[in-house]
């Protein structure tokens, strides 16, 4: 009797703030995937130009693997994968680590795009300097890379925020999965999709405005 | 430790995976064929439309864009019944595949058809065709060929989230690996399966829409 009295009291009120305490790990979990997507992004970038092709061959292999597939599959390879190999895995530790590849291979390829664009001559001129490889790429071609690069990139930051919506499946509890469950309470699935679609505008609609913003700046400047 | 993977209980289950794939086959099909519809009805209305119109047409992209597919799938298939319209999972999946590449192909398709140069328009209204011959006759197929790759990528993008639909129970490739696990335990194999298939999916049917856009969208008008 009290739990039927429960549901019915539930407001839109109970939701939204619900709903708003499950945003904090969607959040999180982009923050993450983000950030070591773009740790792990750096590093693949810098093998992928260095000269060897056998090196260049199995990181554009790496990048084509993540794009191929669905990240839903990644996830699930992710979390029975970790299991199988005795590592305990939670649905935190099997999201954060598909989400960071599934990023790095993504921000691999988008900065790779924008080193391509230094022309050749920039190489060039920094080895004539005597910089060695790893001063070439840091001194002189990453700061231009850089610039053309930050569009795209944070562009690529509303992808992985809605990637994370994925995590629910696996059974992670963010604004997706937070969402499924009020709706299984309250019996309100107009009401609780409505506030979780609005809250990912929310949080997306800013970063891509904020992308496109920046990539008219660039526009700009390069004239 | 030692892990070992047996395939053979997951390939056993083939009629399942082959199913799977022809729904998966089927949804990207339908979605392709009304999304890329809807997305150049909106990229007209957006350009040449009347002025009211184009507040609506941005709206929907950007609603679409900066939420995750997986939220608009339950929004469709959870929340639209309380609203009164009921869909089956497989009608369900198509609308919000359509919807979803709607929205960016519009984008792509407008970015095409405002590269067309003024003059040709200009040549082609002198030669007393009408705004609608003119559109479709000679603005619009250079347009879809100058984005094709740009639009074939996304149908690809839309192909891999359709892995989503198996949630709603659409007997697609990743429900099919979902099913399969379910009965032998075989989790992490049957996903490699799945994933390996998307894989092989992802490569055929960015070669077929490459084929089909030379042969039958942009090619033809060429003679």
């Amino acid at each position: 009797m009290y739990l039927v009295r429960r549901v019915v009291e539930f407001s839109i009120w109970d939701i939204l703030r619900n709903l708003l305490l499950a945003a904090r790990w969607t959040i999180v979990l982009s923050l993450i995937a983000f950030v070591g997507g773009g740790l792990v992004g750096l590093g693949l970038l810098v093998v992928r130009t260095t000269q060897m092709r056998v090196l260049q061959r199995a990181v554009s292999i790496y990048v084509s693997l993540f794009q191929g597939t669905p990240l839903l599959m990644q996830l699930f390879l992710a979390y029975f994968g970790l299991a199988l190999f005795g590592v305990e895995t939670s649905a935190w530790t099997a999201a954060a680590i598909a989400l960071t590849l599934y990023s790095s291979a993504f921000l691999c390829e988008i900065w790779h795009g924008c080193v391509q664009a230094i022309p050749k001559g920039q190489w060039e001129a920094a080895q004539s300097l005597a910089l060695n490889f790893l001063e070439q790429l840091r001194f002189i071609v990453l700061p231009q890379a850089a610039r053309i690069a930050v569009p795209p990139t944070v562009g690529f930051l509303v992808q992985v925020v809605k990637g994370t919506a994925l995590a629910s499946v696996i059974g992670f509890v963010e604004l997706t999965k937070a969402g499924t469950m009020i709706t299984n309470a309250t019996f309100k699935p107009f009401v609780v999709f409505t506030c979780v679609g609005l809250l990912y505008f929310l949080i997306c609609y800013p970063i891509s405005a904020y992308a496109r913003k920046l990539e008219g700046q660039l526009h700009v400047y390069s004239r | 430790m030692r892990v070992a993977l047996e395939f053979f209980p997951v390939l056993e289950e083939w009629p399942l995976l082959l199913t799977g794939i022809a729904w998966t086959l089927l949804l990207t099909a339908a979605s392709t064929f009304f999304g890329l519809l809807l997305g150049t009805v909106c990229a007209y209305l957006r350009t040449q439309g009347p002025e009211w119109c184009r507040p609506f047409i941005v709206g929907y992209v950007e609603l679409i864009r900066n939420t995750p597919f997986i939220v608009q799938l339950f929004f469709i298939f959870f929340a639209l019944p309380a609203a009164g319209i009921r869909l089956s999972a497989e009608v369900a999946s198509v609308l919000a595949m359509v919807i979803n590449l709607g929205a960016y192909s519009a984008d792509i398709v407008r970015a095409g058809i405002q590269a067309t140069p003024r003059g040709q328009i200009e040549a082609a209204l002198s030669l007393s065709l009408t705004h609608r011959q003119v559109f479709t006759r000679v603005v619009l197929p250079p347009a879809l060929q100058r984005v094709w790759p740009a639009l074939v990528s996304q149908i690809i993008i839309v192909m891999l989230g359709s892995a989503v639909c198996g949630q709603i129970s659409t007997e697609e490739l990743s429900y099919a690996a979902n099913l399969i696990q379910s009965r032998n335990f075989r989790a992490f194999e049957a996903f490699i399966v799945a994933t390996v298939l998307y894989l092989v999916l992802s490569v055929f049917v960015r070669h077929f829409f490459q084929w089909f856009g030379r042969r039958f969208v942009f090619g033809a008008s060429r003679g």
